[in-house]
């Protein structure tokens, strides 16, 4: 009796799962398509925010970066992909100063580890989310990030 | 009661008997079987390859959606020249001849594999007065037709001389002989309520309601047998252990290559169609438009509907759900195979026939 009892709830219960993921399945049909049409949703495509695309040096509305040319992040890269060029320059006051003048970054070669980004004391450089890279020549790839004229934001 | 005063949209016998009436005037009594017999097979054999194009296209398209994609979408519009270009890419493929093999065998195989599903197809009952094969023991003669695919499934891993091919062909041999047991059984059930083995005949009988409406509790019980084993039957998810793409790269027609592979596809798709076709004229009362009694504005309005789209639209939802089983199951071991049919299925049918006779004998059916 008790191999019957077995034989029909065993019967039953795999039935009733059986009915639980056609129950999953039907919802999936219905639910809204994760497929991205790449070439044709250009305009519309947004990647998610944590997409690292390439790395940018943002500027405010006074052509004005946060990066002092500290040089940590060239340390910090493991492929050399980043030049921080400098100058020291006296100011005013007598000070002597280093200055940024050519922030060079090498999209070609960059790991996209985001270690630049996190050992940056002064959050001046961020990854953006665009991905659209393509160019004819290696050369091309080398950017300068920081813009021309550009300068230190005043404290 | 209602009675049966269904009238065609579509009237088949008026275009049938158009084409005897003017092949009678102009051929003598032997040409005009003769021209006649070769109308027909051209016309089974494009409307099997279209509908198995069309099977392929909603195949890929359900999976898709089924996995939260879009499925074909380049090629015409939504995809769906997707399959006539794969049809033609499989047309002017090379068939390769492969080295060490049992060369007549292997070459006859998919044609024994395909002209099974093709006799299969005749018997379907696509609208009223529109069948091919309509014998008395119709329901016998399409059992009969549709096992011998088996022989061809068979001879093909056999003949191919490659280990996965014989596993994938032993496999199937087991896996159809058992489920043959359940759909006979479940197809019994259905012939002893409708007390007639003719197809033509069955479909008639469900004019006042399906059988599975007319039958209740043990043609249900049919029906979801007749689902599961249809399933086993064409080799498909989770029954699918004959292909198991994952282990048996392709089954019995791994070695298979051009229209000789495309004839195996075909015949796959198609025996998905003719399982539901089957189910539908069994269970779902055919090409019958659905009638509800008392209801005699809606009855009207679904009189309208021609035969053929209610047997094109009933196969189609079966279809649908034995793409659902496909996609929502995962395959199942030889010995769980085994053990379902001959554990579970059979005994259930056996009771199952047991209740249906006794549901006849004291007229318990509507």
């Amino acid at each position: 009796m008790n191999g019957f009892k077995k034989y029909m709830t065993s019967f039953f219960s795999g039935l009733l799962s059986l009915l639980k993921g056609m129950k999953v399945t039907i919802r999936v049909f219905f639910r809204k398509k994760t497929t991205e049409q790449y070439p044709e949703n250009r305009d519309t495509l947004k990647m998610f925010d944590r997409f690292r695309g390439q790395l940018v040096m943002p500027h405010n509305e006074n052509n004005e970066h946060k990066c002092v040319a500290c040089g940590i992040c060239q340390m910090n890269c493991p492929n050399g992909s980043i030049r921080v060029v400098s100058e020291t320059v006296t100011d005013e006051e007598g000070k002597k100063k280093k200055v940024l003048t050519r922030y060079e970054y090498d999209l070609g070669s960059c790991l996209y580890c985001q270690l630049c980004v996190r050992s940056c004391p002064h959050g001046a450089i961020e990854f953006d989310t665009k991905f659209e890279h393509a160019v004819f020549t290696r050369e091309k790839l080398v950017r300068r990030l920081n813009r021309e004229g550009s300068t230190l934001v005043k404290k | 009661m209602l009675l049966n005063t269904y009238t065609d949209s579509i009237d088949f016998q008026a275009f049938t008997g158009w084409i005897h009436g003017v092949l009678s005037g102009a051929l003598p009594a032997w040409g005009v079987t003769l021209v006649e017999c070769v109308l027909i097979g051209l016309g089974l054999l494009l409307g099997y390859a279209l509908i198995a194009l069309a099977l392929i296209y909603i195949e890929r398209k359900v999976c898709a959606f089924f996995q939260c994609r879009l499925g074909p979408n380049r090629v015409g519009p939504y995809g769906t020249v997707q399959s006539v270009a794969d049809m033609i890419k499989m047309l002017i493929k090379e068939l390769i001849s492969i080295d060490h093999i049992d060369r007549f065998l292997f070459n006859l195989a998919p044609f024994i594999v395909i002209i099974s599903s093709v006799l299969a197809f005749g018997c379907l009952p696509f609208a009223k007065n529109f069948q091919v094969l309509d014998y008395n023991v119709g329901i016998f003669f399409l059992m009969a037709v549709s096992s011998i695919g088996i022989v061809g499934i068979l001879l093909a891993g056999w003949s191919s001389n490659n280990k996965y091919s014989l596993i994938g062909a032993m496999r199937s041999g087991a896996q159809m002989i058992s489920y043959e047991l359940s759909i006979g059984l479940s197809i019994m059930t259905m012939v002893v309520l409708a007390g007639t083995m003719q197809i033509s005949e069955i479909v008639e009988r469900q004019a006042d309601g399906w059988f599975l409406f007319t039958g209740h509790v043990p043609a249900v019980i049919a029906f979801l047998i007749y689902l599961v084993a249809g399933t086993a039957e064409t080799n498909r998810g989770p029954f699918d252990l004959p292909e198991a793409d994952s282990e048996l790269t392709a089954g019995y027609h791994t070695e298979y290559s051009g229209m000789h592979f495309g004839f195996f596809y075909l015949a796959e798709y198609l025996n998905l169609f003719i399982v539901a076709g089957i189910a539908t004229t069994l269970f779902l009362g055919g090409w019958m438009p659905l009638h509800v009694a008392g209801w005699d504005s809606f009855n009207a309005v679904m009189d309208y509907i021609p035969s053929i789209v209610w047997f094109l639209a009933k196969v189609g939802f079966v279809i649908f759900v034995i793409m659902w089983f496909k996609w929502t199951f995962p395959r199942l071991r030889i010995d769980q195979l085994l053990r379902l049919e001959w554990k579970y299925l059979l005994p259930l049918n056996l009771v199952n026939l047991m209740l249906m006779v006794i549901v006849v004998v004291f007229g318990l059916h509507f």
